[in-house]
């Protein structure tokens, strides 16, 4: 479903994805872990459109994406949740939500909200207050929340669980997981090792802009470098 | 008391004038946190197109009408030419910007048109019409009735629209929009379109009573300017109070105690109104986490 092929991306001179080479298959959950600044939320950019790519190429249900701007990426079934607080903070939790769903007007997008609610409970009770007054847990609720309602067929979830409170980690993850049933393909980037590759099929590591092991993401939980140096067992 | 009815009726009319163009600010601000300082030459475009159109011989409506889309084409010109190539500048360097594009403007429409002063008929006649010992002209009526439309035109747009809505996103969180499939740069030339024409929408409704020429942009742009932050930036209903507020103070002002006064008075007001509220009458807090 999507393949990244040489990825490369830089911050001024600097750069900092040294060719990536990563794919995702229809249905899966991939992980992407590594410690923080190894390049993992740049390399969502990319794949999202937001960070200019100096080379290597992005392929995304058969089409070249690396020319496609980001709000046309969208449209064509790649959603990202992005890192921490990049919700619409003057708008209502409501209005975040419907924008979401900017791309459609139909009758669906009522029920994708009343979805979204169903998945988020806290989100309908804050419904009508401005985004900006939620916590950052709801904050990262509604981002994802917010993602779906694209209708993604493939979504990119960036640290979905950094800053939260260890029960929130888990209901977060139990809804990445529960989004294979709605046969949404994620990638998934995480500091967090242990709790993504719990949910995933596959895993990348990633460390300073290069990827360095690949494979089953139970095979990857029981290597024994990654415990040493991610998992801290 | 005919005499307060009078001052409050030229005020309005005034500040029907000073909402229009506050209006034209809202919707620039709303999308992209730019004051635009050049929306003060869509009004003076607005009147000068449309004088010399029906100088050519179109009629007036259709004359107007010209007026207004091409001062919307003008507007979105602006947007492409100058503030998309600086994307990514602070905002104030922006807003500089549209004050060179504001001189250019001003510069250009010298030498294509003249520098002499204009005027076309009035929509309904020049014939006052009496209220209560006070009179008013017919095309302050127009006037009025322009702000209101414009008012509510805008307030529908951006409470009960989705592409209004994208607009308040985009002048939010332009990356986050984006990657919910905004596209922001549509966004950017849809807002600059609006703007000026509503700005050349007002040039059209007031040249009648209050003639245009080559320089009454700026002017216009700082009064509406003023309406704007004391009704607090960005809101439609702040933009109208605020205009009308500060047409009504000048009208005070000048009926009752000199018209030297006028501009002094609504600033002084002004001044301690923000002092109170910085964020004008009807501004919204912000409600950023940080």
């Amino acid at each position: 479903m999507l393949t990244v092929e040489g990825l490369r991306s830089r911050y001024g001179r600097i750069e900092v994805l040294h060719g990536i080479d990563l794919d995702v298959a229809s249905g899966e959950i991939v992980t992407v872990v590594g410690a923080n600044g190894a390049g993992k939320t740049t390399l969502l950019k990319c794949l999202s459109g937001i960070q200019p790519v100096s080379s290597g190429s992005i392929v995304f249900r058969g089409e070249a994406l690396t020319t496609v701007p980001a709000h046309a990426r969208v449209r064509r079934g790649l959603a990202q949740s992005p890192e921490g607080r990049q919700i619409f903070t003057n708008l209502t939790v409501e209005e975040n939500l419907r924008l979401g769903a900017y791309l459609f007007a139909d009758d669906k997008v009522e029920r994708d909200m009343q979805d979204a609610f169903a998945m988020f409970p806290i989100l309908k009770e804050k419904k009508n207050l401005a985004a900006g007054g939620l916590s950052g847990g709801q904050q990262q609720m509604l981002a994802i929340a917010r993602a779906l309602m694209a209708r993604p067929s493939c979504l990119l979830l960036d640290e979905p669980s950094m800053g939260l409170a260890p029960i929130l980690v888990a209901q977060i993850f139990d809804v990445v997981k529960s989004l294979k049933a709605l046969d949404v393909t994620v990638l998934l980037v995480e500091q967090n090792a242990f709790g993504a590759l719990s949910v995933a099929d596959r895993g990348y590591v990633m460390e300073t802009g290069r990827i360095t092991m690949a494979g089953p993401a139970a095979a990857l939980i029981a290597d024994e470098r990654i415990r040493a140096a991610y998992l801290g067992i | 008391m005919p005499e307060l009815l009078q001052f409050l009726l030229s005020g309005i009319t005034v500040g029907a004038v000073y909402a229009l163009v506050a209006l034209g600010f809202t919707i620039i601000y709303n999308a992209s946190d730019v004051v635009n300082f050049a929306q003060g030459e869509f009004v003076m475009l607005g009147g000068m197109i449309t004088f010399f159109a029906h100088a050519a011989g179109l009629p007036l409506p259709l004359a107007a009408l010209i007026a207004i889309i091409v001062t919307a084409g003008i507007g979105v010109a602006l947007n492409k030419l100058a503030i998309e190539p600086a994307r990514g500048a602070p905002v104030v360097s922006l807003i500089i910007i549209t004050i060179g594009a504001s001189i250019f403007i001003r510069g250009a429409t010298q030498l294509v048109f003249d520098k002499q002063i204009h005027r076309f008929p009035a929509f309904s006649g020049d014939q006052p019409i009496l209220i209560g010992g006070a009179t008013i002209l017919p095309q302050s009526l127009w006037v009025i009735a322009g702000a209101l439309a414009v008012f509510v035109c805008l307030w529908l747009f951006f409470t009960r629209t989705l592409i209004g809505r994208a607009v308040l996103a985009t002048a939010n969180n332009r990356v986050a929009a984006q990657l919910v499939g905004i596209n922001t740069n549509y966004v950017m030339t849809l807002s600059f379109a609006m703007s000026a024409a509503i700005g050349a929408l007002a040039g059209v409704l007031v040249t009648p009573i209050t003639l245009t020429s080559y320089d009454v942009g700026l002017a216009l742009a700082l009064k509406g300017f003023a309406a704007a932050m004391l009704g607090g930036m960005g809101n439609p209903k702040g933009a109208l109070v605020g205009g009308l507020l500060l047409g009504i103070l000048e009208a005070m002002t000048a009926g009752y105690i000199s018209s030297q006064y006028k501009d002094a008075a609504a600033f002084v007001v002004i001044l301690a109104v923000l002092f109170a509220m910085p964020q004008g009458l009807f501004g919204r807090k912000s409600t950023d986490r940080v």
